[in-house]
C-alpha cells in the first residue's frame, strides 16, 4: 500500500487517491464533499507568522477593557477575566469557567501549542511531546469560540447602549482582529505538511 | 474505491495517517498516538446520552431567567426570549434576529438534526446520504454560536456591577444554557458521520 498516495475521508471513510497540487488548493472528498485537506500560500512559515500575530492580539485583548460603561459619572470596565471573576463571585463557577475556556484558554492553548510545534520545526527539531501537543491543537481548535465572543461583545454594546454610555475598548478591536487572524490560521495550516517535515523524505 | 474500514485500514481521526488494522484491539496511531478505531466507539449510545441530557436542560435554559436586572425601581428577570424581545422593541431588529437565531433556533435545530441523524443511522437508512453528510457538517460548524447569550450575560454582569443605579446578576438559566451548548457540541463530536455511509453494521 502506497500510503502517500492514499487518503481516507475523515467523514465518510472513502479511500481515494491524492493528486498533489503545487498551488494553494482545497481537496474535497469525491463522495461526501468533506474537506480532506486545505493547502494555503506560504505553508507552515505563514502559519507561524499568523500564530505569533494572534498571540500578541490575544495578550492585548486581555490586558485592556473590552467595554467601558459610564453611568452618572461612574466608570466601570469589563475585561474577560473580570467577567469570569464576577460570575464566579455570583456562585456561577461553571459558567465562569466555560466563558474563560471558550474565549481565552482554548484559543491560547491552540496558539501556544502551534508555536511550540512550529518554532523548533524551522530548524528541523521535533519538540518533545510532539504528538500530544499536536492533538491538543486539534482539540483546542474545536472548542475555541473567539468569533462568537466578538459578536457577544457587540450585542452587549448595543444592549447597554440604550441605558448608558458604553464605549468599545482596545480589547474589542484586538478580539476582532484576532478573529480574522485565527480564521487565516485555519485556512493556512495544513497538518499534513507538519508531519511531512518530520518524516525524512 | 471503497471505505478504508472495509479493507481493514484504519484512518487516524487526529492526523489522518492510514494504518493496517493491528492485532490488539486498543491500538494507537503510530504517528500521533491518538486512539485508533474503525468507527468512534459507542458513537450512537454516547450521542443519544449527550443529546437527551441537552434536551432536558433546554427547558430550564429557556424558561428560567438568564439574568436579573435590579435598579432603584425594583428587580426583574430576563429569559433568553424576553432579551430578544427587548432588542426587538428597542428597534434593533437585526440584532434581535441574530440573538434569536443563535440562542433559540440553532440549539433547537441542532438537537432535532442530531436526533434525526442518530435515528437514521440506527435504523440503517440508505437514502439521502449526501444530504445527511451535509447536515452533519452544518451542525458541527454552527454549534459554538449558541454560546452567544452566555458571553453577553458575562459581559453585562461585569459591566453593571453594583453601581448606584443598577446591578446585573446571572440567573439560573445561564448554567443550564451553557450545559446545553457543551452537551450538543459533545453529541456532535461523538457522532461518527462515517456511519451514514457504512454498508454493513459498524464494527466498533
Amino acid at each position: 500500500m502506497n500510503r502517500a498516495q492514499l487518503l481516507a475521508c475523515p467523514e465518510c471513510d472513502l479511500l481515494q487517491h491524492d493528486v498533489p497540487s503545487p498551488r494553494p488548493c482545497k481537496a474535497l472528498c469525491a463522495r461526501c464533499g468533506a474537506v480532506l485537506y486545505q493547502r494555503g500560500d506560504g505553508g507552515l512559515e505563514r502559519t507561524l507568522a499568523l500564530t505569533v500575530t494572534a498571540l500578541v492580539l490575544l495578550a492585548l485583548a486581555n490586558a485592556f477593557p473590552i467595554l467601558t460603561l459610564e453611568l452618572q459619572g461612574e466608570r466601570t470596565t469589563a475585561t474577560l477575566g473580570g467577567a469570569a471573576a464576577e460570575l464566579w463571585s455570583q456562585d456561577m463557577p461553571l459558567v465562569a469557567l466555560l466563558v474563560l475556556f471558550m474565549a481565552l484558554v482554548m484559543p491560547l492553548a491552540e496558539l501556544a501549542a502551534l508555536a511550540y510545534l512550529l518554532v523548533p520545526l524551522r530548524n528541523g527539531i521535533r519538540s518533545p511531546g510532539f504528538a500530544e501537543v499536536f492533538r491538543l491543537v486539534q482539540f483546542a481548535s474545536r472548542w475555541g469560540a473567539v468569533e462568537v465572543f466578538v459578536l457577544g461583545a457587540l450585542v452587549s454594546l448595543v444592549k447597554l447602549g440604550h441605558l448608558a454610555d458604553v464605549e468599545p475598548g482596545v480589547a474589542l478591536a484586538s478580539y476582532g482582529a484576532l478573529m480574522l487572524v485565527m480564521a487565516s490560521i485555519e485556512a493556512s495550516f495544513d497538518p499534513r505538511e507538519l508531519w511531512a517535515r518530520l518524516t525524512p523524505a | 474505491m471503497s471505505a478504508a474500514a472495509e479493507l481493514g485500514v484504519l484512518a487516524c481521526g487526529m492526523c489522518g495517517l492510514l494504518s493496517r488494522a493491528p492485532a490488539a484491539p486498543a491500538a494507537a496511531c503510530p504517528r500521533c498516538r491518538a486512539r485508533l478505531a474503525f468507527r468512534r466507539p459507542q458513537s450512537i449510545a454516547h450521542g443519544w446520552a449527550y443529546l437527551i441530557a441537552a434536551m432536558a436542560l433546554y427547558v430550564p435554559a429557556n424558561t428560567l431567567p438568564i439574568m436579573y436586572t435590579s435598579s432603584l425601581f425594583g428587580s426583574s428577570g430576563d429569559t433568553i426570549m424576553s432579551g430578544v424581545l427587548f432588542l426587538w422593541d428597542s428597534g434593533d431588529w437585526s440584532l434581535a434576529l441574530v440573538v434569536f437565531v443563535a440562542s433559540i433556533v440553532v440549539p433547537l435545530a441542532k438537537m432535532i438534526a442530531l436526533a434525526a441523524l442518530l435515528a437514521s443511522v440506527q435504523l440503517g437508512w440508505r437514502s439521502r446520504r449526501a444530504e445527511r453528510a451535509r447536515l452533519y457538517r452544518l451542525i458541527e460548524s454552527i454549534g459554538r454560536w449558541s454560546m452567544l447569550d452566555i458571553f453577553v450575560v458575562a459581559l453585562l454582569v461585569a459591566l453593571v456591577q453594583l453601581t448606584a443605579l443598577a446591578a446585573v446578576r446571572a440567573g439560573p438559566a445561564a448554567p443550564a444554557f451553557g450545559a446545553v451548548v457543551v452537551l450538543t457540541m459533545a453529541a456532535a463530536q461523538s457522532f461518527d458521520p462515517r456511519l451514514i455511509w457504512d454498508r454493513e453494521r459498524p464494527r466498533a
